[in-house]
This record gives C-alpha cells, structure tokens and sequence, in this order.
C-alpha cells in the first residue's frame, strides 16, 4: 500500500531522511516512534506529499507520489491524516469541517454528504456537538472531530501525527479508542505517537527512526521486550520511565 | 456662519457630484477588492512567475502618486487609441491604485492564518484555489476587516482625484460652484460634508462588523 525505496530527504544542507526503505501492506498499522526531530513527521508527510522527497521512489496505492504526472489532489482522497494541533477550520461549523471536502473533492450531495457526516460523528461519539464551532469543543473533542473529517472521504489511508500530544491526559483515552476501533476496521494506519500503551496494543509493527534513519522495525512484543538497537533500548527506557 | 443658500441654490450640482463620488467609489471598491484579492494570492502562490509579477505591481504601483496613475489612463490611453471619459478613467485608476494597498493588507492576513488550515485543507484533497477560497481567504477576510476599512476610506477621500481631471465627483462640482459664487471656504465646507457623509458611516460600519466578526470568531 505505502512503499518507500531508498527515499532521501533534504532541507537545504540538512538531510532529514536517510536511505528510507519501508513497506506497509494493506490494513497494516504501523508505529513510528523515536526521539525529537528524528524525522517522524517528516516522513509521514511524504506519503501525502505534504513534504516533497529528494530522490528514491515512493508508491502509495500504486501511485507514485512524486511523478510530475500524479493528480496529487486525486492520491490525497485515499489518505485521510489528522494533525497533532487539529486544524479544523475555525469558521466553519463541526458539520462543515467534515463535509467540505466531500462535497467539493467528491462532488457528493449536500445531504448526502451530512448524513456521511453524522455517521462518523456518531462513531467518534459526538453526534451532539454537529452544529458547534471548533472553539466550543474541547480538544479531545476537536481531535475525534478531525479524525471524522478524515474518515467521511472514505479513505484508504489514515496518517496520525502525534494526534494526542497536545491533549489533556483525561481526553487523550477518548481518541486513543476512536483510534483503536479503526485498527479493528482494518483501516491502513501509520501513526507517530508517544503512547507506547497504544503502540504496544494495537500496532502491527513498530518503526523506531533516529536522526533520520530507520533503525529498527519489529512487531511490538519484540520490539517492547528486546529491542536490538542500543538507541531504541535508550529510547525506550526514557519514555517509559519518565 | 455659513451661507446655506449655495446649498440650496447648487442643490442639483452637489448631488450629481455626490453621485458620481458614491458611484466611483463604490465602482472602485469593488474593482479593487478583486484585483487585491487576485494579487495578493499572486504573491504568495507557489508559483514564481506569479510572485513575481503581483511584487511587481504593488511595489510599482503604490510607489507613484495617484494622480499619475489617474493620468496613465486619463492621457496614455487615448495615445494606443482608447479613448475614456474622464469619470471612467479617472475610476479605473483610482481602482488600479487602491488595489495594490489592498493587496498588501490581504497577503498580511492570508501569512497570518495558520499553516495548518493549508495543509488539513490541502491534504483533504482540495485544490490550492479552493483551499483559497473556502478556507484561507474567509479566515483572512475577518482579519483584515480593519485595514481593509481604513483603505477604503481612504479611498473614497481619493475619488477627489476626479476633480482634476473633469470627473463630474463632488470636487469638481464644488470648484465649479466656487467659480460661479466666488466663494470658496463656504462651497468647500459643503463639500466636505459630502464627503463625511459617506465616511462617517463608512467608518462605524466596518467597527461594527469588526465587533461582530470578534464574537462569531
Ligand atoms: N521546513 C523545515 N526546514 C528545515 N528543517 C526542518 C524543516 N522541518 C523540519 N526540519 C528539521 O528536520 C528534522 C526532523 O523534523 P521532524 O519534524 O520530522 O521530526 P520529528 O521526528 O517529527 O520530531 P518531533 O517528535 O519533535 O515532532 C528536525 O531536526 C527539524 O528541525
Ligand atoms: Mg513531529
């Protein structure tokens, strides 16, 4: 589903992905962990081209991302991504926010497009607060807002960035489990998170970066138990014992 | 005190001024939102060409004065053989010249919404136009409601440029009523009321919508 060949990154002088190869099947979810400015985000934002690659070849959905003659706007339908800040569009309405793109992108009814999008609210449990400005929601709330808008494209791809850091502890649970409920749907996840509890529950396969380079990809029994890289056990003992 | 019978006497004369001020300005307005709009989003598209051409104008534009804008279209047009009256020229420069105010005050509020609204819009599918319009630009608009206010007082005081050319706006009406009363100071002041009239409210009007724009975030 998600391939990246030798996939390299630079920012300027700066080289933030290094030699990247990593292949995630169809309803594969994936982990990325690893230290501050590893270059977690950066890689999951290749997968959308919200970052653009220096060299190597990356395929999703067999498309390859960076071809001069990819309709990147099309490839973007398949791959729903929720952002650690949320970004839901402030002046529009809960309603709005998830039922723009299906309207605009997939060119659905207006009513279909808000039954679609009543349906995913009921899922992330705040079928309530469809007429609310962002504002007025709490951000555990915005986040499974964000999630929802992500889902009524109906996508192939769920791309997670750090989506509960800037959480409250008590309303981080409430989007680990719309997160969970997803992994059971079968949906294709690569999340970066903190929550290792997560990670560990649900993950099919741990990816743990340093300084822009895979160091290790394991499941998570073993990758939890016995990590093989020095890096990642330092990692580990940090986050676990904070 | 003043002598209120040039008002009554020139009534017809002060409101065709009028007219043709509310119209120009209004004319203006319009004209120059959208091509504001257009080359602010020039300027900062992802597209080099672009960028360079929306610097271009605003940085040539609002670096000459009006009247010379006014003039290019006033005289320079007739030279490639356009003829334009005097009201339409003097309009279409008015327009040409708020724009590039307009431009910049618009790119200032688009930097200033989030990065974020760009790429949850952009990653959703929607094209960089639609992003534009659906999401950034109604953001920026509420942001930019008080400068984009004070541009078009500015502009409305500006349609006073007409007057120099013949442009049939509330100036040249007052110096034509001045040539035939003799009268300056009394015409003018009439004149300026005009004028307040229209920005007075003008002015309260964009504090309310400013007020109303705060409460409905
Ligand atoms: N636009 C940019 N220009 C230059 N350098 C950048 C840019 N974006 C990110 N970087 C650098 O690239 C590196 C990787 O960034 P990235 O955001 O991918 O890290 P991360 O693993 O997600 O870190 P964090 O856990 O803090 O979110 C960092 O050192 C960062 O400073
Ligand atoms: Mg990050």
């Amino acid at each position: 589903m998600i391939s990246f060949h030798q996939v390299n990154k630079h920012y300027g002088n700066f080289h933030v992905l290094k030699d990247i190869n990593l292949h995630i099947n169809q309803g594969e979810v994936v982990v990325i962990i690893g230290p501050s400015g590893s270059g977690k985000s950066t890689l999951v934002r290749c997968i959308n081209r919200l970052e653009t690659i220096t060299s190597g070849e990356l395929i999703v959905d067999n498309v390859k991302v960076n071809d001069k003659n990819t309709d990147i706007n099309k490839l973007r339908r398949n791959i729903g991504m929720v952002f650690q800040h949320f970004n839901l569009y402030p002046h529009k309405t809960v309603l709005q926010n998830i039922t723009l793109a299906p309207i605009k992108v997939l060119g659905i009814s207006e009513k279909e497009a808000k039954e679609t999008a009543m349906y995913y609210l009921e899922k992330v449990g705040i079928p309530d607060k469809a007429n609310a400005y962002p504002s007025e929601l709490s951000g555990g709330q915005q986040q499974r807002v964000a999630i929802a808008r992500g889902l009524a494209m109906n996508p192939k791809i769920m791309l997670f960035d750090e989506p509960t850091s800037a959480l409250d502890p008590e309303t981080i649970g409430e989007v680990l489990d719309v997160m969970k409920k997803l992994t059971k749907e079968g949906m294709t996840m690569v999340v970066v998170t903190h929550e290792m509890g997560f990670a560990r529950e649900v993950a099919d396969r741990i990816v743990f970066m340093d300084q822009g380079r895979i160091l290790e990809e394991a499941p998570p029994e073993e990758f939890f138990a016995n990590p093989r890289e020095e890096r990642a056990r330092l990692f580990l003992s940090r986050i676990l014992n904070h | 005190m003043l002598d209120f019978s040039i008002i009554v006497d020139y009534w017809d004369m002060y409101m065709q001024g009028f007219g043709h001020t509310v119209k120009a300005s209004l004319l203006a307005l319009l004209g120059s939102l959208l091509i504001g709009i257009v080359i602010a989003v020039f300027r900062i598209a992802p597209v080099r060409p672009l960028n360079w051409f929306g610097a271009a104008y605003v940085e040539f534009i609002r670096n000459i004065p009006l009247i010379l804008v006014v003039f290019v279209f006033f005289f320079g047009f007739p030279a490639l053989g356009v003829r334009l009256d005097s009201f339409t020229a003097g309009t279409l420069g008015l327009t040409v010249y708020t724009a590039a105010f307009i431009a910049e005050v618009i790119r200032a509020g688009i930097l200033s919404v989030p990065k974020g609204q760009m790429e949850a819009a952009r990653s959703s599918g929607l094209t960089y136009l639609q992003t534009m319009r659906y999401i950034i630009l109604p953001q920026a608009i509420k942001i930019v409601i008080p400068p984009l206010g004070n541009q078009f007082i500015n502009l409305v005081k500006n349609s006073s440029i007409l007057g120099v050319i013949a442009g049939l706006d509330l100036m040249y009406f007052g110096d034509l009523i001045s040539s035939e009363t003799f009268v300056t100071f009394d015409v003018y002041i009439f004149v300026a009321m005009f004028y307040l009239v229209l920005t007075v409210p003008l002015s309260l009007g964009v504090g309310f919508l400013e007020r109303r724009l705060a409460r409905s975030r």
